[in-house]
């Protein structure tokens, strides 16, 4: 096992070596398999729950220089070492469950919460052969771990006992299936181009071709808006209005599982974030850099290309938040159903037409032309927005004047 | 010693006769609706056995995602005091019981008839089944048709469910 | 690793467990002295005002229904997407005409007011 072998193949040597172990020790083959994979999904966990730790460190200092303070500053170098304290501090609170709430699922529901946002680490491809698995379906597998974050919404609703966190509860469901619907079809327009579900495939297309952000830009726009939206961030989080409902569903919550809703979302937020990069802008490739410099074709630098990516993703879904002002329930609702739904499906038709005729052309034909067609999408959209816009200010401007001199 | 497929389909057909049998028994309706999702989640696991791994997924995001959640919509639209204090048995069950013992039998004469043999289950399909999937539904030969028909289904079922709730408004 | 859907269960199993560890830990650790005041539910500092039991708008329910409608008609999307590649242009247009027929849908419920929230 030389070291290069395992720079540029880390799982595949690992794997090798602990099945060795584990056969040397005269374990059944079975019993191997599942060893190896339990050990490799315990890593693969850890892994996201540090990271989870470093990013609600993160968090903190950003919004804090986003309003002009410094964030936390005394515990360690910058700060650092912070969500230590934090998370001792979540662990020893005392855990008051309020009078009349259902216990069984008042305690279900950040668990689930929580698991929906890990099992989406299970499909994550980090570099071009570290991943969990690469499964043929792993499109809809994102969607399907979402509506598991749907149901967990309900349940902390509904079994707090309070009204504000049903009402919270009801509107964060409301707004989090509405908008999964422009949040799928701009899913499925990755998956027109590539021709695969899988997120191993869709990124190897782009490293071999072009990031899809240049070719459908408005997807990732469309994408990055419906995104937010499910993560019930700023703007569209109605579900945690500090100044109207006083957090929402997890009003009643307290101590660690207020925690575990807390860094469930952060790290949802941060796996959105590196989703937009394996989706839109090339996975672990860093832009055509690694054809000319081979030593980043390597699985350590894919994987920090990723987690890059998904760095910035995660900055701008912060930015955005802490910049921009809430947006009321029914303004969000009417911005889903009468814009971004008919918006998206007419994207997904003109891209499907444009990729079905020019398909076998070469490179340089079908990236503008796939460009140029989301730029006719959009500016016949802000066209028709326009249009609107005009009559709605002619239908006022016409009273007549009170005295003609 | 069973095998692990064995084992699964085991934990699966367990989960989901138990829990359907407690959606029904439940005294709780919001109760009602959760067993109703772990019976759901079973039938993902024996698509999964299945190696159905699209419709595993499908179960999952329409079935547990958009129709567990309207029933709890639903459930949540009825007024509170009719969630635990109503009777759980009407006074229909030695009719019920009759017929469901009559489709017992019928069920069992069915499946004495029936051979279960490994010789005459179709072989699994080698390939991209997602592709072929897809080439199915959108070959001229094939089921393009019911495709388009669907559509159409999903619009009566649209239409249908704004003329119940427009009345209702 | 042959079957990735053991993968999956396996990492489902991992994602429960986890989470509930450290919410053992806190109720062995975490001391127990519940009083009725604290266990009250929360109504901005105030006694509770009311059941706990609010009207439901039945709004909610026509969106759920539309999700329901349009998160079927995606799934039907998913196979049609996967065939662009290796099928002629037909299928281009089946696809167009499936979503025209759900999208006119959509304009039915935009006209009939189902998508307004009072």
């Amino acid at each position: 096992m030389s070291f290069w072998n395992f720079w540029t193949d880390p799982i595949g040597v690992a794997d090798a070596w602990l099945r060795g172990l584990f056969a040397g020790w005269g374990m059944p083959e079975f019993w191997v398999s599942l060893l190896v994979s339990l050990i490799g999904i315990v890593v693969l966990v850890v892994f996201a729950l540090v990271l989870d730790i470093m990013l609600v460190w993160v968090e903190r200092k950003v919004v804090a220089r986003f309003q002009g303070r410094l964030g936390p500053n005394r515990v360690g170098p910058f700060g650092l070492f912070q969500p230590f304290p934090d998370i001792v501090k979540l662990i020893i609170k005392e855990d008051i469950t309020p009078a009349g709430a259902d216990k069984v699922v008042f305690n279900m529901a950040p668990v689930i919460s929580a698991m929906s946002v890990i099992i989406l680490w299970a499909i994550f491809p980090l570099a071009a052969r570290v991943y969990g698995t690469d499964l043929n379906v792993g499109v809809l597998y994102l969607i399907a771990a979402g509506a598991f974050g749907t149901l967990s919404v309900i349940m902390a609703g509904w079994s707090s006992n309070n009204k504000y966190a049903l009402l919270g509860a009801f509107r964060s469901v409301a707004t989090m299936i509405s908008f999964e619907i422009p949040l799928v079809v701009t899913l499925l327009i990755p998956v027109v181009i590539t021709g695969s579900m899988s997120l191993k495939a869709i990124s190897e297309a782009q490293i071999n071709s072009v990031p899809f952000f240049l070719v459908a830009p408005l997807a990732f726009l469309i994408f990055l808006i419906s995104a937010i939206a499910e993560l019930g961030r700023s703007p569209f989080d109605l579900n945690e209005g500090e100044s109207e409902i006083v957090s929402g569903f997890h009003i009643e919550y307290s101590g660690m599982k207020f925690g575990w809703f807390y860094a469930g979302e952060l790290l949802h937020s941060y796996t959105v974030g590196g989703l937009m990069g394996i989706l839109f802008f090339g996975g672990w490739g860093w832009f055509g850099l690694e054809k000319v410099l081979p030593w980043l074709d390597t699985p350590f630098f894919g994987a920090i290309s990723v987690l890059g990516k998904a760095l910035i993703g995660y900055w701008i879904i912060m930015w955005i938040k802490y910049t921009v002002p809430r947006i009321r329930i029914d303004h969000m609702l009417a911005f889903n159903w009468k814009f971004l739904t008919p918006l998206s499906f007419a994207l997904l038709m003109v891209m499907a037409v444009v990729h079905s005729l020019l398909k076998e052309q070469a490179l340089w034909i079908y990236v503008p032309a796939m460009f140029l067609s989301n730029i006719l999408v959009g500016w016949v959209t802000l066209e028709i927005l326009r249009n609107n816009a005009r009559q709605q200010r002619d239908a006022v401007k016409t009273p007549e004047p009170v005295a003609q001199h | 010693m069973p095998d692990a497929t064995q084992v699964m389909f085991f934990l699966s057909a367990a989960l989901i006769l138990v829990s359907a049998v407690l959606v029904v028994t439940v005294r709780n309706l919001i109760h009602a609706a959760l067993w109703l999702i772990a019976t759901l989640f079973g039938v993902a696991m024996l698509y999964v056995l299945l190696e159905a791994g699209f419709l595993a997924v499908v179960q999952v995001v329409v079935y547990i995602g958009a129709i567990a959640i309207m029933f709890i919509f639903a459930v949540m639209l009825t007024r509170r005091d009719l969630l635990s204090q109503s009777p759980q048995t009407n006074a229909n069950w030695p009719v019920a019981l009759g017929v469901s013992a009559l489709a017992l039998v019928g069920i069992a004469y069915i499946v004495r008839g029936f051979v279960f043999s490994l010789e005459r289950t179709p072989a699994p399909l080698t390939g991209d089944t997602l592709q072929m999937l897809g080439e199915a539904l959108t070959s001229p030969s094939l089921f393009v048709l019911p495709f388009e028909v669907a559509s159409v289904l999903l619009l009566a079922a649209l239409i249908g469910s704004v003329y119940l709730a427009w009345n209702k408004k | 690793m042959q079957n990735p859907w053991i993968y999956i269960g396996l990492f489902l199993v991992i994602g429960i467990v986890v989470p509930v560890a450290p919410l053992i830990i806190a109720a062995v650790i975490a001391p127990k002295k519940p009083n009725p005041i604290k266990q009250s539910t929360y109504e901005c500092g105030m006694e509770t005002v009311g059941d706990s039991w609010v009207q439901f708008k039945a709004q909610y329910y026509v969106f759920a229904l539309a999700f329901l409608i349009f998160d079927v008609e995606t799934v039907f999307l998913f196979p049609w997407a996967l065939s662009l590649n290796i099928l002629p242009f037909f299928v281009v247009v089946e696809g167009i005409i499936f979503i025209l027929i759900l999208l006119a849908g959509l304009v039915y419920l935009w006209r009939k007011g189902m998508l307004e929230w009072v």
